[in-house]
Order: C-alpha cells, then sequence, then structure tokens
C-alpha cells in the first residue's frame, strides 16, 4: 500500500516535471552513512535522487536539497549503491539445449519468468542489476541479459526489466564455459583439447560469415543482395562478439583452463570476463597480465566438483592483490543471492580489501556489464539504485532495509510480503527449483538433495 | 640379514623418537587467555584463563585469580569458546572431491539399511574434516546421508585423528532415516509414496519388536537355567539364541533407546509422521532438517522432540521451499531444544561450515547467546556428550576455539584451536 502511494507520487510528480517544476520530484535522504564506491565514506550524507537519477551526494550541511524535496530522514542507516550481481540464474530460466555444446543464437530472456520468486530474493538482498545467464553445460549456452529490477508492487513483462543501450537494444553478453562442465558425450566434447577446437572452428566460421557480409557491401555503400549469406542467428552473435559489442561471460575454474580462455579471447580479438576462476589465485599474474576482469565466486568450503577443488577464500584477495579486476557475483542459486553481501564480507575476511570487497559487488560489476557510467556508485547522474541497511554492509548482523532502483522503492523489509521473501517461510520459495546446468532435471533434483536413482 | 636387523633397529628407535616427540606434543599443558571467555557454564568470563593439562581442562577462571603454572603454553585470543560442535554432518563420508570413489554416504542398493555402520566409512583425513577445525568445530557428529529411508548409522568424532580409532567420540549414536522426496523412488521402486515410507518404516520396527521379545525370552531362559516355560522348550537343552541380524540387531537398539532414530524431515507432514512414530514405538526421536518446524511449533513442543534445525543458509526447493531462516530462533523461543547443523550436500559447497550457519541464525531471531549454546553445550546435550566436551568445565576435554572478534562476524578470524589439549590449527582463518 505505502509502496503504491509512493509509485502514484512519483508519477504525478513526473507530471509536474514536464511543467518545468524544478525539484518536485526530488527526494532527499537525510543524515545517513553513504557509501559512496567512487571516493571516501561520508559519515553523515545527504544523498538527493531527481526523476531516478542521483541529483546530489555529499556531507550533511554541504549539499543543498531542493525546498520542495521529500525528506526521508535515514540518521543511524547506511546507504550504498544497488548491487551488481555480474552471473545470476534466477527467473527460471532456460536457454541452449540439448542438442549441441555451441548454441549463440538462444536468448536467455526469451525464458525468464518475471514472477519467479527469485526476483523477490534479489531485492531482498540489495540486489538492483543483474546479469541472468544460462548454465556452463554447454561450451556456448546462449545470451544473457542484463536486467534492472524494475519491479514495485507488480512485475510487469521480462521488456520491463531488461537494460537497453543508448540504440535501444537489450543489453548482455555470451554465456561461454570450459572444463568439465560442458564436456559430455557426443556431439559434446569429451576432452579439453576438442572442447577448445570446436570453439574456435566456430568463430573462424564467423570470422568468415562477417568477411561475406563485408564482401556483399559495395564501395559505394550500397548493399549486393544476392551476395549477402543467409542469416544465421547462431553467427550473428559470435559476429557481435568479434566486433566487441557483446561481451563474453566465460565459465572457468582450473588455471590452465582460464590460460585457455585468455589464450582464445586474445586469438579472436573478444571482450571476455572470466567467470567463478576458483583456481584465479594460482594464476592472478597471468591474469592481470592479460588486462583480463574476473567474476569470482565464494562458496563455504572447497570441492563437490573437481574444478571447485582448489577453492580458497582467499582467491579474490590474492588476484586484487596481483592487479586484476575483480567483481563478485552469486551464481544464484549456488549462493543465495539475498547474502550475497555475505560474499563481499568473506573476501574481505580472506585479505581482500574492505574498499576492494565493497566495489565488487557494485562498480566493479557494473564495469563489466558495460553499464560503469550508469550504474554501481552514488555518483550524479547514474541511476538512483540504492540498497540502504540498518548497519554496516559487511557485517552479518546488518539487514537490507530497502532497495530502490531508479528512484523507486522496490523492497521494503518492514511490509509483511517483502519480509516473507527476505527471510524465507511459508510460500516464499515457490518457482524456486535450482537451474540445472549439466544434468537433466530430474538426475540433477536427485543428486541435489542426496537421492537415489 | 644381520645388517636389516641392525638397520630396522635403527628404524625403530628413529621411530621412537619421532613418536616420543609426538607424545610431547599430544601432552602439551596450555594456558589459554581470552578478554572474552564464553564457558557456556555460567557467566561469561572478562579476561579469562583455561588451563589444560593432559589433554584434560583443568581450571577456567578470571586472568586476575586463576595461576598459570609455569612452563605452559599461553595462547591468547580476543574471544574463547568451547570447541564447536556440529550437530549433524556428513563429513569424512562425503568427499571433498564429489565423485563416485568418495561418496559413502548411502548405498542404494536397499532403501533400509540399518546396518551400515559410520566407522567403517568415515574418512579421518579428508581435507573438509581439517577444514571444518581451521574454523574452530572440532566435535562433529557425521554418518549416512539424508537419502534413503534408512541409511546407516552414525557417528561422534573429534576433527583430529589419522584413524576414525583416533577420532571416535561415541560409536553408533543414531541411525539416520529420511522421509523427504530424496528418498522416494521412482519407476515402480519402493518407497514411492509417503504412506508408504511409513509403512515400510513400522513394517521394519515391529520386526524389531519381535526379534527384540525373541532376545528377551532366550536372556529369560539363560536366566532361569535354560527352564524357560516357552511352549516346545526341551528341558535340559541349552538355549539357542535368536539367528544374529545385524539391521535387527541395531533396529532393536533404536527400541531400547540407546540409539536414536535421527529422522530427515522437512515438510509439516512429514514432521507430523516423525511425532506419530515417535508415540508408536516410544523411541528416541531427533528431528533433522525440519524446513517447516516454522508451521509444527505447537505439536513439535508438545511432543518434546528436539530439533537439529537445517542450516540457516540452506537453499529453498522441493521439500525446503517453504524454510525460514528464522526457524531456529522461533523454536528456541518457545522453549523447543534445539541445535544447529552443516547437514548434507549433493553439491557445492560440499560441506557448510557450521559456525557461518550458526553466525546467520544469530543474525535471523537466534540471537548471539543461544545460537553459540545450539553449536556447544546444548549441541553436547542432545548428542549425549556432554560430560565430555560442550563447555569450558574443569573435567572436560581441552577443546577449545579462538577468534580475534565475534565468531559470528564475516570479517572475525579464528586464530587457534586446541583438540584433547593439542594445538592443530593456528593462522587466520
Amino acid at each position: 500500500m505505502r509502496r503504491s502511494v509512493r509509485w502514484a507520487l512519483v508519477a504525478a510528480s513526473a507530471v509536474m516535471m514536464t511543467g518545468g517544476a524544478l525539484g518536485a520530484n526530488a527526494t532527499a535522504f537525510v543524515g545517513a552513512k553513504l557509501l559512496p564506491i567512487d571516493g571516501p565514506e561520508i559519515e553523515r550524507g545527504v544523498l538527493v535522487i531527481e526523476d531516478g537519477r542521483i541529483t546530489a551526494v555529499g556531507a550533511e550541511g554541504q549539499v543543498a536539497i531542493p525546498g520542495d524535496a521529500a525528506r526521508i530522514d535515514m540518521r543511524g542507516k547506511v546507504i550504498m549503491p544497488g548491487l551488481v550481481d555480474t552471473h545470476s540464474h534466477v527467473g527460471g530460466v532456460g536457454a541452449a539445449d540439448g542438442s549441441g555444446p555451441i548454441q549463440p543464437g538462444v536468448r536467455i530472456y526469451d525464458s525468464i519468468n518475471v514472477r519467479n520468486s527469485g526476483f523477490k530474493r534479489a531485492v531482498a538482498g540489495g540486489l538492483t542489476t543483474l546479469n541472468v545467464m544460462p548454465g556452463s553445460g554447454h561450451l556456448c549456452s546462449g545470451q544473457t541479459a542484463y536486467l534492472k529490477m524494475r519491479f514495485a508492487n507488480t512485475p510487469g513483462t521480462i521488456d520491463d526489466i531488461l537494460v537497453r543501450d543508448k540504440d535501444g537494444h537489450a543489453m548482455g553478453g555470451l554465456k561461454m564455459a570450459n572444463g568439465t562442465n560442458s564436456q559430455g558425450k557426443p556431439p559434446f566434447p569429451e576432452t579439453r583439447g576438442k572442447s577448445a577446437f570446436l570453439v574456435r572452428e566456430q568463430y573462424i566460421k564467423a570470422q568468415e560469415y562477417a568477411a561475406s557480409k563485408a564482401r556483399a557491401v559495395n564501395e559505394d555503400g550500397s548493399v549486393d543482395e544476392s551476395k549477402m549469406p543467409a542469416r544465421d542467428l547462431n553467427m550473428e552473435a559470435l559476429v557481435e562478439v568479434l566486433e566487441g559489442k557483446r561481451v563474453v561471460h566465460h565459465h572457468t575454474h582450473r588455471h590452465d583452463d582460464i590460460m585457455t580462455v585468455i589464450r582464445l579471447s586474445q586469438e579472436f580479438g573478444f571482450r571476455v570476463v572470466l567467470h567463478h576462476v576458483s583456481e584465479g589465485n594460482r594464476v592472478a599474474n597471468e591474469i592481470a597480465e592479460a588486462d583480463v576482469p574476473v567474476s569470482a565466486i565464494i562458496v563455504d568450503s572447497p570441492g563437490g566438483k573437481l574444478e571447485a577443488r582448489y577453492l580458497l577464500l582467499a582467491t579474490p584477495g590474492i588476484m586484487e592483490k596481483a592487479g586484476v579486476r575483480v567483481a563478485l557475483h552469486s551464481d544464484d542459486w549456488i549462493t543465495d543471492c539475498r547474502l550475497f553481501l555475505r560474499m563481499a564480507a568473506i573476501a574481505h575476511r580472506a585479505g581482500m580489501s574492505r574498499a576492494g570487497a565493497l566495489r565488487s559487488v557494485t562498480l566493479t560489476g557494473a564495469e563489466i556489464l558495460d553499464m560503469g557510467d550508469r550504474v554501481g556508485s552514488l555518483t550524479v547522474g547514474k541511476d538512483a539504485d540504492l540498497a540502504i541497511l540498518d548497519g554496516d554492509p559487511l557485517s552479518v548482523y546488518s539487514k537490507v532495509i530497502e532497495t530502490w532502483v531508479e528512484g523507486v522503492q522496490v523492497f521494503d523489509r518492514s511490509d509483511p510480503t517483502d519480509y516473507l521473501y527476505a527471510v524465507g517461510g511459508y510460500g516464499a520459495g515457490h518457482d524456486q527449483d535450482p537451474y540445472l546446468c549439466c544434468y537433466d532435471h530430474e538426475q540433477g533434483m536427485q543428486i541435489l538433495q542426496g537421492g537415489a536413482n | 640379514m644381520k645388517r636389516h636387523i641392525h638397520i630396522a633397529r635403527h628404524v625403530v628407535f628413529g621411530a621412537l623418537c619421532v613418536l616420543g616427540i609426538a607424545l610431547t606434543a599430544s601432552a602439551q599443558n596450555i594456558a589459554v587467555r581470552g578478554e572474552t571467555v564464553h564457558t557456556m557454564a555460567g557467566e561469561v568470563i572478562r579476561d579469562g584463563i583455561v588451563i589444560v593439562r593432559d589433554g584434560k581442562i583443568v581450571s577456567v577462571g578470571p586472568a586476575a585469580t586463576t595461576a598459570v603454572p609455569p612452563g605452559m603454553r599461553m595462547l591468547e585470543a580476543v574471544v574463547v569458546t568451547p570447541g564447536l560442535i556440529d550437530a549433524h554432518s556428513t563429513v569424512g563420508l562425503t568427499g571433498i572431491l564429489n565423485q563416485k570413489q568418495d561418496q559413502d554416504q548411502f548405498d542404494h542398493s536397499s532403501p533400509m539399511q540399518p546396518e551400515l555402520r559410520a566407522i567403517d566409512a568415515y574418512n579421518a583425513q579428508d581435507e573438509l574434516v581439517g577444514w571444518l577445525q581451521s574454523f574452530g568445530i572440532t566435535t562433529v557428529h557425521t554418518g549416512h546421508a539424508p537419502g534413503e529411508l534408512i541409511s546407516g548409522q552414525t557417528i561422534i568424532v573429534k576433527t583430529r585423528g589419522n584413524t576414525v580409532t583416533d577420532a571416535l567420540v561415541k560409536d553408533n549414536v543414531a541411525v539416520a532415516a529420511t522421509l523427504t522426496g530424496a528418498a522416494r523412488k521412482s519407476g515402480g521402486k519402493s518407497p514411492g509414496t509417503r504412506g508408504k515410507m511409513i509403512s515400510m518404516l513400522r513394517a521394519e520396527l515391529i520386526k524389531a519388536q519381535e526379534y527384540k521379545a525373541k532376545l528377551a525370552r532366550y536372556q529369560d531362559k539363560i536366566d532361569n537355567g535354560g527352564d524357560g516355560d516357552e511352549a516346545g522348550d526341551d528341558e535340559g537343552e541349552p538355549p539357542v539364541p535368536p539367528k544374529r541380524d545385524l539391521r535387527m540387531e541395531t533396529l532393536v537398539d533404536v527400541l531400547n533407546g540407546s540409539v536414536a532414530l535421527m529422522v530427515t524431515a522437512d515438510k509439516a507432514q512429514d514432521i507430523a509422521s516423525v511425532l506419530r512414530l515417535k508415540d508408536e514405538f516410544e523411541i528416541t526421536v531427533w528431528l533433522d532438517g525440519a524446513a517447516e518446524a516454522h508451521v509444527m511449533i505447537d505439536k513439535i513442543k508438545a511432543a518434546d522432540v528436539p530439533v537439529i534445525v537445517h542450516p540457516a543458509m540452506a537453499r529453498a526447493f522441493g521439500d525446503r521451499e517453504n524454510l525460514s531462516m528464522e526457524t531456529a530462533g522461533k523454536l528456541a523461543d518457545v522453549g523447543i531444544f534445539i541445535a544447529l547443523q552443516s547437514g548434507y550436500e549433493g553439491y557445492v559447497p560440499k560441506v557448510r561450515v557450521v559456525l557461518f550457519e550458526a553466525g546467520v541464525a544469530a543474525a535471523n531471531g537466534l540471537g548471539f547467546d543461544r545460537a553459540l549454546r545450539a553449536i556447544t553445550i546444548d549441541a553436547a546435550r542432545l548428542l549425549g556428550i556432554d560430560e565430555q566436551v560442550g563447555s569450558l568445565e574443569a573435567g572436560k576435554d581441552g577443546d577449545i576455539a579462538l577468534y580475534d572478534g565475534d565468531p559470528f562476524e564475516y570479517a572475525s578470524h579464528c586464530i587457534g584451536v586446541v583438540i584433547d589439549g593439542v594445538v592443530v590449527s593456528e593462522g587466520s582463518n
């Protein structure tokens, strides 16, 4: 109810805005500790948002608050940018199927259920931007989707939460994987050598596809339709990668697999983010040298799969010290995105700097998603995406109490429904079957739950 | 030949020297000083000292009034707690690699195998045992995992020792039963439904009642000089014991109450089934997991059944889709006896750290004191080992965990672990 009112206010104010009533749409959060991420922490600050954007950030007394701005007393609270999760599987998603190992033409946003309770958990954890991806059971399992959690009282459709670039195109990367998850019986590769070969073969094909398209364009810019190759959705996606328009999000754990990804990215000149990197500590200098960013994960113990055999809590910190740009990700359902800040805290426990840990779940993630100019820090001009906490974000005792996206409150811990999703309880877990990358559903559920057959 | 013997003597001598050093290490006398000492037996001590001699705690008190005998190794920490106890894990049976050859938590050849002993399956040297130890967990209740109607037995071990014999605290602690979807089968195999699960369990326990009666009649004959009044009893013939049956022997232990039936059940209707089983067979039941216990609080309270609550960070799907991070707190609020666990995981993380799970439970309604109790003294009481571990009191094992801050805080570290008076872990974990 409270939020419907707020929606209405925003809508009404927006109308007034068009009439030129400057500041009428503004909200000022007063007295909170601010963690801007791109600058020093502000003990008692003021944050002003207007029309979905941040318009002022600074210490209390040094920031002019528009006279007609709504003031919210935030003393004792902590405000940080909404969290950016660079690798998530919420939404009941599915992209590539079992028919083959490389399916770049498949888009994940054709599969997302916006009413999935995973999105409720995401906002309960302070997450505002997600890269929702297909799994690692394929060398290439399809196109990922960058989403903003623009939900308030009701979710609409996938179109309401897609992030679009300035040309209006839905933003996303391409999910790829190497190592053991993507291996299998033919047509899937059985070895690492075969995995790399199959990928190289497709990128060479894409190079040729791009070349033949280029040949169909005459010197005067006109197109010779007779020379134009037939549309091929798989090739189109790979060409976007070759042209740098689409980033490869690459599952890779073992040190040698990490180096293979770097090698292939250099051969074909594509932009890549190394995901998981359980053994990133073993090749931290090499990753830094290649200037490739990583999106790492921490789980609470090593093992559980051969690739994560040598996982360390210290790996993000070790990579940070080597000069690698390190983001973190929840990999929800692997870890619960409601506790995404916990991962940053554990990385800090194991040696990552406090500033680096906080940046790893906000601005570095935003940069990895090519959204560093829009989200990830409390910076004037950026989207008003906020996580508001009742204490330090790296403490087990702190709670996310409110989440805002583009100036609209999307989570309020004092609202009973929101609270249910924040802590769990009857009805909170609906639609929450885990996304199983590498098994058929029944087999995977048995493995997870420990059952027979 | 003589030369070989000569060499052999040297080897033996060398081995003795090494052994000598090892014995010295194990006999180390240690004083642990903490700015805050949570003894779990009475008030928290500010600036306290715990003295350990020959593996046992000999005294605990304020530093001002506790004399440290000369020659003791001194360890210091911000916070000192008893070595932590994980009330239910599968570590040591569910190996780190998660490959077929290191997974011994269930055998799928039959849905009920209470005869499988954990002592025959526990790998004391699995790396994940050391992983738990490094965070201050010194005692673990582990064994066969949820995943078959009855998957086998459990044991209690310390997280040190080269062999299960070294590590063992208590054998055959509980029989692990499962009433979740993980133990229901498809394709015409049994048990395929909830009803079938309970009918199979009841039938087996009734068979055990009959076996127990046979044993009693046999004992009665022995006690009465082989002159029982059983029909067909031949005067003068020595009484014949019932044929040994490992399965029945284990279930008779359950009927006698010397072994608990630990039942993993998450849905409300399955929790109700557990309570019915307890009533029918008058056995000791531990409710394990219990994701929907928050809607069964009155019933569980009335039945006086302890609950080993699922990990606070467990995933909400399947039978656990309605779990809550607040369940442990809600149960404790009404006085239901609880302990916390790391549980069983089929994938990653292959083992959870009960310290971390307790921290999240603490922050979600359970609170610091009750969360710490649930992984120390209350876990010990539930498991029946509170005479030996679970608190810092004279006479108990020298099991101590040292932290550089609030043990539940994400950014705190475990900076030392002592088990049976041996410093087994240092550093900053």
